[in-house]
C-alpha cells in the first residue's frame, strides 16, 4: 500500500519562533517546524499565531515544511 | 529510523511475501469483467487466512494520518484513474477495457509483504498500454538501482527517468516505503528525485519500491476528506506496480516474485 505525502497542506499557526520559523500544527492534527518561503518574505506578509496557512512538506523529512500561503 | 534486517527476519518476510506474489498469481488468474471489486477482496481474505496470515491492509491507520477511519479491506482495488487505495465494494464492477491495480499486503510471522500488479481487462487503447507497460518496466529499473553502496535517489531518479522519457507523469504525493515488522517503516521511497542523493543503501534494508504513473499531468492524487481511494487531478487513467525487496550488493533481492513468470 503506497504510503501518502501530503506535498501541500493546511494548517495553523501554533507559535512564532525566533529564527523565522512556525511551529504549524496542520489539517491532520500533526506538528511540524516550518520556514516562510522566499515570496512571502518579499511581500513582507505577516504571519502571526493562530492565521491558516498552505504548507508544502518535504517528502524526505515530514517534520519540516515550508510556508508558501497565508490565508486573510 | 531505517532498519537493517537480519537474515533470520529477512528469512520470514519471504515467507510474508511469497504469500502476497501467490495471492495476487491468483487474482490475476480469476479475475474476469462483471466480478465487483469485493469479489476480489473475498478471494485474497479467504487465500491469506487459510495460509494461517492476516491482511496487512485491514484496519491499518497511517501514522501519519492517525484521524482517519482505518482501512476497511484486505486489497487496494484501484481502477482507472483511482490511483491508489481504492476500497473494494460490492457495487463497483471491473469492466472490459479498464486497467485495475490490485495492491495487496501480508502479515504473518511478524513481518509484512507488500506487492501490487495492474491488470489488464481484455483490449484496451494502445496508449493506457504502454502506460501499463512503462511502469511495469520502471518497477524493474528502479529494483536493478537498489543495490548495496548506490543511493536511495538512484532508485527514484531511475524511475523517474525512464517514466518520463515516455512523457508520462509520476504522482509524487504517494512514496514507497521501509517495510518489516511495520508496514510503513522509513524511508520513504519517492519516484522522483536526483541521482545520487539520499541514504546509503545497506544490505539488509528492506523497501517496497512503487511506481505510480500517469496519463496526463497530474502529479499529484488527491483522495477527498475521509475517503481512502485517490484519483489524478485530470482524470486520466493511472497504472501501479510494487514488489518488497531486500537490498543486496550486486543484485536486489525481489520477495514478492511471481510464479507465474
Amino acid at each position: 500500500m503506497a504510503k501518502e505525502e501530503s506535498i501541500e497542506i493546511e494548517g495553523v499557526i501554533l507559535e512564532a519562533l525566533p529564527n523565522a520559523q512556525f511551529k504549524v500544527k496542520l489539517e491532520n492534527s500533526l506538528e511540524v517546524l516550518a520556514h516562510v518561503s522566499g515570496k512571502i518574505r518579499m511581500h513582507y506578509i505577516r504571519i502571526l499565531p493562530g492565521d491558516k496557512v498552505k504548507v508544502q512538506i518535504s517528502p524526505y523529512d515530514i517534520s519540516k515544511g515550508r510556508i508558501t500561503y497565508r490565508y486573510k | 529510523m531505517i532498519t537493517i534486517k537480519s537474515e533470520r527476519e529477512i528469512e520470514l518476510m519471504r515467507v510474508a511475501g511469497a504469500l502476497v506474489a501467490r495471492a495476487l498469481d491468483l487474482l490475476e488468474k480469476e479475475i474476469r469483467p462483471g466480478m465487483t471489486t469485493k469479489d476480489l477482496d473475498t478471494m485474497a481474505e479467504e487465500f491469506i487466512r487459510d495460509n494461517h496470515a492476516v491482511p496487512s491492509f485491514l484496519n491499518y491507520v497511517p501514522k501519519s494520518d492517525p484521524g482517519v477511519t482505518p482501512y476497511p479491506a484486505t486489497l487496494c482495488v484501484s481502477i482507472n484513474e483511482e490511483v491508489v487505495h481504492g476500497v473494494p465494494n460490492n457495487k463497483r464492477v471491473v469492466k472490459e477495457g479498464d486497467i485495475v491495480s490490485v495492491d495487496c499486503g501480508v502479515y504473518k510471522g511478524g513481518y509484512h509483504g507488500d506487492a501490487a500488479r495492474t491488470f489488464v481487462l481484455g483490449i484496451i487503447d494502445d496508449k493506457v498500454q504502454q502506460l501499463v507497460d512503462v511502469t511495469r518496466e520502471s518497477l524493474e529499473r528502479g529494483i536493478a538501482m537498489a543495490v548495496e553502496g548506490n543511493r536511495l535517489h538512484d532508485i527514484s531518479s531511475a524511475i523517474e527517468d525512464y517514466a518520463r522519457s515516455f512523457r508520462l507523469s509520476v504522482i509524487e504525493n504517494m512514496v514507497g516505503h521501509g517495510i518489516g515488522s511495520e508496514l510503513h517503516e522509513d524511508p520513504a521511497v519517492p519516484n522522483y528525485g536526483r541521482k545520487h542523493t539520499g541514504v546509503k543503501l545497506v544490505e539488509g534494508m528492506t523497501l517496497a519500491i512503487e511506481p505510480m504513473i500517469a496519463l496526463g499531468r497530474s502529479r499529484r492524487a488527491v483522495s477527498r476528506r475521509n475517503e481512502w481511494v485517490a484519483v489524478t487531478e485530470d482524470g486520466k487513467p493511472s497504472a501501479h506496480f510494487e514488489h518488497t525487496i531486500v537490498v543486496r550488493p550486486g543484485k536486489a533481492e525481489v520477495l514478492t516474485r511471481t510464479f507465474l513468470e
